[in-house]
């Protein structure tokens, strides 16, 4: 798994935040569209792609799309 | 592993009551101004039912009780066993069970007993029920299922005011050395027990002024510790996991062929948790019936209410294989399958 496709498939799962403002430093929490459903579909997104179970917790303790990369990359 | 094979029970009806005044959720004040629309989507409830403040659980399940029994031709003298499975019971005691034995007129050589659980509810009491009927002393038996949660959602939290209704489903079972019964798994993981709580009001924190006090939790969400808190992250989390990984635990224990099974049927948490359950499964759409758009979330009467409106006429003329799944508050879950031959779907009710 690189950051890029974990970036890209973060990504996909908003409809109106344009594609370039998406990398690893991003705090997914200022994107306007970011909201409790946004982040359901990330652990979906997580479970699907990568089969990695994660929580509420996990969500909650990270700030950047850097950090949710490294608990999926740590369950892998 | 909590599996088990239940046999000699049949599955003979259904019938479901539920509260006649409407709530649109389109009409919920507690929604920002123009999230409205996304949230409904999301979660796929329309609008729901609310009990009055004078009608309880009892109340829906006697009524749904009445009707079945009567549309069943049964005699209340042959009826030997009444399990309930409710959250929301009319007082903290007497088990509201022994109520309804006594408002239905039924005998007094009857078991009767109160299971609290809520989502996992009616997996966890056919389970019980069809166990005490499958050895044959006791022939026919109740499992009622009844919830009003709205009575401890808080009507300003909007993570949980707008997704939960009122219902009450009653499930008639018969012994019969005929039939191959029911196939179960079953699962707890108290470790989850706040991901949906009421804080007080039990015995752990007995009520007091503080349990009243209304806080602002963030916005859109306030409630005081007498209502409950949902914790959805975590909830769909577990759900996302574990729902399908105990139907494929039930098919690969007991050797049951998905393929063939003509209807899945889940709790109904809310559309976008179902939706990804469902396509995790690989299942298709006409396999698997919602009643969330009309009904939202009514705990753990919602498989049989699902059963009785999506798809109650099919049932009653058809023999048909069934899977159920239910998960949630516990946080427990479990899976059944099972088979139906014309059964009996009493027409709904509204009190």
């Amino acid at each position: 798994m690189g950051t890029d496709e974990f970036v890209q498939n973060f990504a996909d799962q908003f409809d109106d935040t344009d594609k370039s403002e998406f990398s690893v430093k991003t705090r997914f929490r200022d994107i306007e569209e970011w909201s409790s459903l946004r982040a359901l579909m990330i652990i979906a997104m997580v479970d699907e792609v990568y089969k990695v179970k994660m929580d509420g917790d996990d969500i909650i303790k990270s700030n950047t799309i850097e950090d949710i990369y490294n608990i999926v990359k740590s369950r892998l | 592993m909590a599996f088990l094979h239940v046999p000699n029970v049949n599955l003979k009806g259904l019938s479901a009551s539920v509260p006649k005044i409407i709530l649109e959720n389109k009409q919920y004040s507690g929604f920002h101004p123009g999230e409205a629309d996304d949230i409904i989507r999301a979660i796929g409830v329309e609008r729901r039912r609310i009990a009055d403040h004078n009608v309880c659980t009892s109340d829906l399940c006697y009524h749904a009780a009445e009707k079945l029994i009567n549309d069943l031709n049964w005699a209340k003298s042959e009826i030997d066993c009444l399990v309930l499975v409710t959250q929301t019971p009319d007082y903290l005691l007497p088990a509201t069970s022994c109520l309804l034995q006594n408002r239905l007129g039924l005998k007094e050589e009857i078991f009767t007993l109160d299971i609290s659980l809520g989502c996992s509810g009616w997996v966890y009491g056919l389970q019980v029920i069809s166990s005490l009927l499958s050895h044959g002393s006791m022939k026919k038996g109740l499992l009622m299922v009844g919830d009003t949660q709205l009575k401890f959602c808080s009507p300003e939290d909007k993570s949980t005011y707008p997704l939960f209704g009122d219902a009450g489903a009653v499930t008639a079972l018969e012994f019969d050395e005929k039939s191959s019964g029911f196939r179960f798994h079953a699962a707890t993981d108290g470790s989850g027990f706040q991901a949906i709580i009421i804080p007080d009001g039990g015995f752990r924190n007995q009520v007091s002024l503080s349990s009243f006090e209304m806080v602002e939790i963030k916005p859109g969400i306030r409630r005081n510790k007498l209502q409950v808190i949902l914790d959805g992250m975590n909830v769909f989390s577990f759900s996302l996991s574990r729902a399908p990984e105990s139907i494929n635990k039930l098919s690969d224990k007991f050797g049951i062929d998905l393929q063939q099974v003509d209807y899945f049927i889940f709790h109904q948490a809310n559309l976008f948790m179902n939706e990804r359950i469902r396509k995790k499964l690989k299942l298709s759409v006409e396999k698997v019936p919602y009643s969330l758009r009309n009904f939202g979330n009514t705990g753990a009467p919602s498989i049989p209410l699902t059963m009785i409106s999506e798809i109650g006429h099919d049932l009653q003329s058809q023999k048909r294989n069934i899977v159920a799944s239910g998960f949630g508050v516990g946080l427990s879950w479990g899976s059944v399958q099972f088979f139906t031959d014309n059964i009996v779907c009493s027409e709904m009710i509204e009190i």
